[in-house]
């Protein structure tokens, strides 16, 4: 397949890896924000192939996980109201809230259905003018385009049986966060490509210049994130802040300007609430006033919902980049995706998640290499 | 920019140990069913070892393979299997339930080394459901069953209230005779055997997720559903002996490696770059987020034999209509016991675990 099968030639990303390994002379630790980098390093195994010097640290770049559970629980209970069509991208629907999740609620017989995008639940709207037809617009930038141009569409349309339930955040308040604590342990980023696809990278200068750190735009195949490492390591090396593209057949510096339009059209930006994290301010986007009819926490009265969580789960610190899934004694004993006990192993996304299902809970696969070495 | 705690100031990031940690209560589905328990995956292997092997428990039941195998008491063995049918949309290109009915139980009898003699069809009706649908239905079986050359001896039907079913669900039982000397189950694959691979991953996952439409992306993905009785006959026909048989539908080749490497207590590695998928597959794969590894196929197997018969049978199923893309995907080993790893394209090694709960499309 084209694209995909040429960014995953061993050949190819073997050349890169020689050249990380030429390049690095001291140890690096690195920040992949997306979480499905973080499932790309693990599915292929890149970290195994990476040279010792360099640490991999999982950023917060995972959707499903930092939506905060008073979302998750206003999702629930709009899903069971009388007439609702609750509609949503497929891995929230895993995500537990303080007492369910959305299967659960289906089970019960609330109308809950997936959808690939919310353009489709806008035509599920035109289709059943005597119910509500709810969306749960989650997300970073990437998907932000996709649910406000729901909303436009929905408002030319004249639909007043659509509404989205928001829970929209952003990058870059999210690397200020990282960066600015005291903890803070990341020297280098690789940047989410998908991000960057839709917002370019122009507002990533400041950051690295703020704090001194490098950037390095990175896209999600292996041969992609090998030369977002190489990049990244490359500056380091040579003591370069820059912002570098190792994604360039994606993203430009300005980004998808009509993407942006249609954000800015639609969204405004407001305080956050990350699950595991906490309140990162101007984190987030929320619906203009303008487009507060379609707010589905205005039309179905859930703003009373307000359950707290406590902070003492680990999924915050891996969110950080500060701990590692298995730092967790929890971790793939009674923490299992069957059973989560954090956000991080929910999501299909997650930190936690994806050392689980790609086996990094026992030492099989170190122990089967000596196996078939001694062999 | 500083951090704001969300609550009583304690510092996530700070030095707090996780002992007791409290974080969101866990969902363990454990009091009612959901859609995961039918999945194939893990939660369908709790429903099953929590709430039906306790109560039936037996020898026969506990073998844990696709049909079960008996001892007859007049001489000879007896394999039994059951399967449960509900698929929307009812046609889909490739097939059709009625089709799905009888490759499901007969693949199950095959899986054992039986040969499949007589079927029995129960159908639930919805009411409302049109006559020329049950019609189209009932030739597809008999069609199905031709091919496999089996004969659906007995059956039964039931009508249900409007809305309580969905149009149609079919069961289908069946007997076969396992001939002498087969010993062909789950518990048998052994340290240096080769794994072979019939075709391609996931085409009818596929196939049925896109021609039930409410994902709106649309493939030219043809469901690969077809009894398996003359792929099998073929490598019969070699000699060889077969130590395992599977046909990997529900939960997929991952999740049925998985039980497999259970049952024997070996490892088993397979190679990523040998797994055949179609590119279509592939395409509505990366796009809905899905791994081909856990998507459903109905007309596939999996063979575990020794390595000196591994080329014979793979030059006997090349040489069928149903088998002519079979391939070797990989190889059983000591360690870790329980465990399929993977090789994957780039060199590095993982673990394939078992499906978890409902396959389901990402975020983005």
């Amino acid at each position: 397949m084209k694209y995909v099968t040429e960014y995953r030639d061993a050949d190819k990303v073997g050349r890169v890896l020689d050249d990380i390994r030429a390049t690095v002379t001291k140890p690096w630790v690195l920040m992949e924000i997306c979480g499905g980098q973080t499932h790309a390093i693990v599915r292929h195994g890149i970290d195994q192939l990476l040279p010792p010097e360099i640490e991999l640290v999982h950023g917060p770049g995972c959707p499903v996980c930092v939506t905060p559970l008073e979302l998750i629980d206003k999702a629930l209970a709009i899903a069971a109201m009388p007439n609702v069509i609750f509609t949503s991208y497929g891995d929230m629907l895993r995500v537990p809230g303080s007492g369910q999740d959305l299967f659960s609620v289906r089970a019960q017989g609330a109308d809950v259905r997936t959808v690939y995008s919310p353009l489709d639940a806008v035509k599920i709207a035109r289709q059943n003018p005597d119910k509500q037809v709810v969306f749960f617009a989650i997300g970073f930038e990437t998907t932000a385009p996709a649910n406000t141009m729901s909303v436009v569409q929905a408002k030319a349309l004249g639909l007043t049986n659509y509404s989205i339930l928001v829970s929209h955040v952003r990058v870059p308040p999210a690397m200020h966060a990282i960066l600015g604590s005291p903890q803070n342990r990341v020297q280098g980023f690789l940047a989410a490509g998908h991000v960057c696809a839709v917002m370019g990278y122009w507002e990533y200068p400041p950051i690295a210049e703020q704090y001194g750190v490098p950037i390095v735009v990175t896209g999600f195949e292996p041969l992609d994130i090998v030369l977002g490492i190489r990049d990244t390591v490359r500056l380091l090396e040579a003591g370069e802040v820059k912002v570098g593209n190792a994604y360039a057949r994606a993203v430009t510096f300005e980004g998808n300007r009509p993407g942006q339009a249609v954000i800015d059209k639609v969204f405004t930006s407001c305080d956050r609430k990350w699950r595991g994290v906490g309140m990162i301010p101007q984190s987030g986007w929320c619906l203009r006033p303008e487009f507060a009819d379609f707010d589905a926490e205005n039309r179905f009265q859930v703003a009373h919902i307000q359950p707290e969580e406590s902070p003492l789960c680990i999924a915050g610190q891996i969110l950080q980049g500060l701990k590692r899934p298995l730092d967790c004694p929890a971790f793939g004993t009674e923490c299992t995706p069957e059973h989560p006990l954090g956000a991080t192993m929910v999501s299909s996304e997650g930190a936690c998640a994806a050392y689980y299902q790609y086996g990094r809970f026992a030492d099989a696969v170190t122990e089967h290499a000596e196996d078939t070495a001694a062999s | 920019m500083v951090y704001k705690q969300p609550t009583d100031g304690v510092d996530p990031a700070g030095a707090v140990g996780m002992q007791g940690a409290v974080c969101p209560v866990p969902l363990q589905h454990e009091d009612q069913v959901v859609l995961g328990h039918g999945s194939g995956g893990k939660l369908t292997q709790k429903l099953i070892a929590r709430y039906f092997y306790p109560p039936f428990e037996n020898p026969y039941l506990l073998q844990g393979d696709d049909s079960a195998v008996m001892d007859w008491p007049q001489g000879g063995r007896l394999a039994f299997s059951t399967d449960s049918h509900i698929v929307s949309p009812l046609f889909f290109p490739g097939g059709d339930i009625g089709r799905l009915a009888v490759a499901g139980t007969v693949n199950d009898l095959l899986m054992v080394g039986a040969q499949p003699l007589w079927l029995t069809a129960g159908f639930l009706l919805e009411e409302g459901l049109p006559l020329s649908v049950v019609e189209r239905v009932a030739a597809s079986m008999r069609a199905a069953a031709d091919e496999a050359g089996i004969q659906i001896v007995a059956g039964d039907t039931k009508v249900v209230q409007r809305g309580k079913a969905d149009g149609l669900f079919v069961n289908t039982s069946g007997v076969g005779v396992v001939p002498e000397g087969r010993e062909i189950n789950g518990r048998r694959a052994q340290v240096g055997d080769a794994v072979l691979l019939s075709g391609t991953l996931g085409d009818h996952g596929i196939a049925v997720l896109a021609a039930r439409g409410e994902l709106d992306f649309e493939a030219q993905v043809v469901s690969d559903v077809a009894p398996l009785t003359a792929l099998v006959e073929a490598m019969h026909a070699v000699g060889a002996d077969l130590h395992v048989l599977r046909d990997p539908t529900r939960g997929g080749l991952a999740t049925t490696l998985n039980e497999i490497a259970h049952q024997s207590e070996v490892g088993i590695e397979i190679d990523e770059t040998t797994l055949p998928v179609n590119p279509a597959v592939e395409a509505a794969c990366e796009m809905l987020g899905f791994d081909p590894l856990y998507v459903a196929n109905e007309g596939k197997l999996v063979a575990i034999a020794p390595e000196a018969q591994a080329e014979a049978l793979l030059s006997a199923m090349r040489a069928t209509e149903l088998g002519h893309a079979a391939c070797r995907i990989g190889r059983v080993t000591s360690k870790p016991a329980g465990r399929v790893l993977m090789r994957t394209g780039i060199g590095a090694r993982r673990v394939v675990d078992v499906l978890s709960g409902e396959l389901l499309p990402r975020i983005c």
